[in-house]
């Protein structure tokens, strides 16, 4: 992408294009991931609820595990927003949640 | 015959002659332009600009929202809030009141808002002093503001009418500055020709094409721009104050035009065959710098002064093609900058522009000078000897310097 210079932009730092906000993918940011596995989880929403960014999206996909364990819905993570802050592996109370190196992992 | 014409239009646009203060004048210029909002704290260092204002307010003789705030800080930040909305705003201060306001100039300037204020420039604590200098101002020289000095009561009321003009400008979009003597010409009286507010406000036409806050048309104001972007950002600020300086002229043409008078953003005095050459600012050195060189020609020396109406953006050239025939200059600057290769804020821009003007390659004598006291008559008889000492040290608190 060019980079633009003074000539280029509008005055005064403002913003013309509200919500352009949506195509600044922050997910770059990150030194390790939260990778979920879906058989721990038990679907409490406590990631979900943690996750400031939010970078944890409830989705409305079955998901069986293999113990024979119905869902209606599975959690991912959405890695363009995900900082990496690790909180929702730190609040998850079964432990199904672990944070990945993005360079060894 | 262009004389006769200037005072056909005087006539036709001068409403009335009133004894005011600089301070009223700057509050009559504000009502004749017809202002949405001001926002002013009212205690000292504050002058009674805001006080005349707030009284027009309370008489209905202005049709604007006065928010009496809590600090110089939230004056300029509501107007700032203002400004972004799209309404006319005016707010004044002074001395430590421009100080406590200082960050918020620079936000001014970075949002490219059309923010007008009258400054009255006042001595800086400590000690303290109510009494008129121009450290306050030189402080907030670096701020990216327009910044205008007049040197009389008519003159403040006629500069803040084309400090609308020039920052609402689509080219210009910067706070202007309008400063003057504090308490030498904030608190004392003289005669100002007020004119009929047709004339001021088709001369100040609203400006609503300008990036403002508007729920039709959503703009994101007052945003964190990284490294790659506040450089860029700041550099629109730098480049639309240099190029101001076109519109400027352009708006003083035009005042001239309109109102029979005659404005330059700088002021020659005695300058086309002059050899010495005083360069000052405000009413009070310009004054007495004027009876310098009245008097110093009677005692056969081509002394004249030129007065720096437009501080920033600097009239480079102007000083330039004053003083490059001048055997020698001296600046008087009412404020220091302590530690300075020269210690007057203005002596280095003229030393700036001489570099400029390629003068100082040949023999070419330039003073600095700081009065000591109050600018009173006397000074006039240390200017003479500021003019005729170009072989010896000045004998005022100040120093020499030559090139050359």
């Amino acid at each position: 992408m060019k980079q633009l210079t003074w000539k280029d932009l509008p005055i005064g730092g403002i913003i013309i294009e509200p919500g352009n906000a949506r195509r600044n993918i922050t997910g770059t940011w990150r030194t390790e991931r939260p990778v979920i596995d879906q058989d721990a989880c038990i679907r409490c929403r406590i990631c979900w609820m943690y996750c400031p960014e939010p970078a944890i999206l409830e989705l409305d996909k079955p998901y069986v595990t293999k113990s024979g364990k119905k869902y209606d819905v599975t959690y991912e993570v959405d890695y363009d927003h995900c900082k990496g802050c690790g909180i929702c592996a730190h609040e998850c109370p079964v432990k199904a949640i672990k944070m990945v190196s993005e360079v060894t992992g | 015959m262009a004389v006769t014409k200037a005072l056909s239009v005087r006539e036709e646009v001068v409403k009335e002659r009133l004894g005011l203060t600089s301070n009223y004048a700057a509050a009559y210029a504000v009502k004749s332009v017809d202002v949405d909002v001001i926002a002013a704290y009212p205690i000292t260092p504050q002058t009674t600009i805001i006080e005349k204002l707030a009284e027009f307010v309370a008489n209905g003789e202005i049709d604007a929202e006065y928010i009496p705030v809590e600090s110089e800080h939230s004056a300029l930040s509501a107007v700032i809030g203002a400004a972004a909305a799209g309404a006319r705003v005016f707010t004044a201060t002074s001395a430590q009141g421009l100080e406590f306001m200082h960050e918020v100039l620079y936000i001014t300037s970075g949002l490219r808002l059309p923010v007008v204020m009258a400054v009255p420039g006042r001595a800086l604590s400590a000690p303290i002093s109510i009494h008129g200098d121009y450290q306050d101002i030189m402080s907030a020289r670096d701020a990216g503001w327009v910044v205008m000095i007049a040197s009389s009561a008519q003159e403040v009321y006629d500069s803040i009418i084309m400090a609308y003009r020039i920052a609402e400008d689509n080219r210009v979009l910067l706070p202007v500055m309008v400063s003057y003597d504090g308490f030498l010409m904030s608190h004392t009286t003289e005669p100002v020709e007020i004119y009929h507010e047709e004339y001021v406000r088709k001369f100040t036409p609203r400006n609503l094409n300008r990036p403002r806050l508007d729920p039709r048309k959503p703009i994101t104001v007052g945003v964190i721009a990284s490294p790659d972007w506040y450089y860029e950002i700041k550099y629109q600020v730098v480049n639309a104050l240099k190029e101001s300086k076109g519109v400027i002229k352009e708006v003083h043409d035009e005042f001239n035009k309109t109102f029979g008078t005659n404005y330059d953003i700088v002021e020659r005095f005695m300058l086309d065959d002059a050899d010495y050459v005083l360069i000052t600012y405000g009413g009070a050195s310009t004054g007495n710098a004027k009876e310098a060189a009245i008097r110093a020609r009677e005692r056969g020396l081509r002394a004249g002064v030129l007065r720096i109406r437009l501080f920033r953006p600097f009239p480079t050239d102007e000083v330039v093609n004053a003083i490059k025939d001048a055997r020698a200059v001296a600046v008087i600057d009412r404020a220091l900058s302590p530690g300075n290769t020269y210690e007057g804020p203005v002596f280095n821009d003229v030393v700036s522009a001489s570099i400029v003007g390629e003068l100082i390659s040949r023999s070419f004598l330039l003073f600095t000078a700081y009065p000591r006291g109050r600018c009173s008559s006397t000074t006039s008889t240390i200017f003479i000897k500021c003019l005729m000492s170009t072989r010896e040290p000045v004998s005022i608190r100040g120093r020499r310097y030559s090139w050359g």
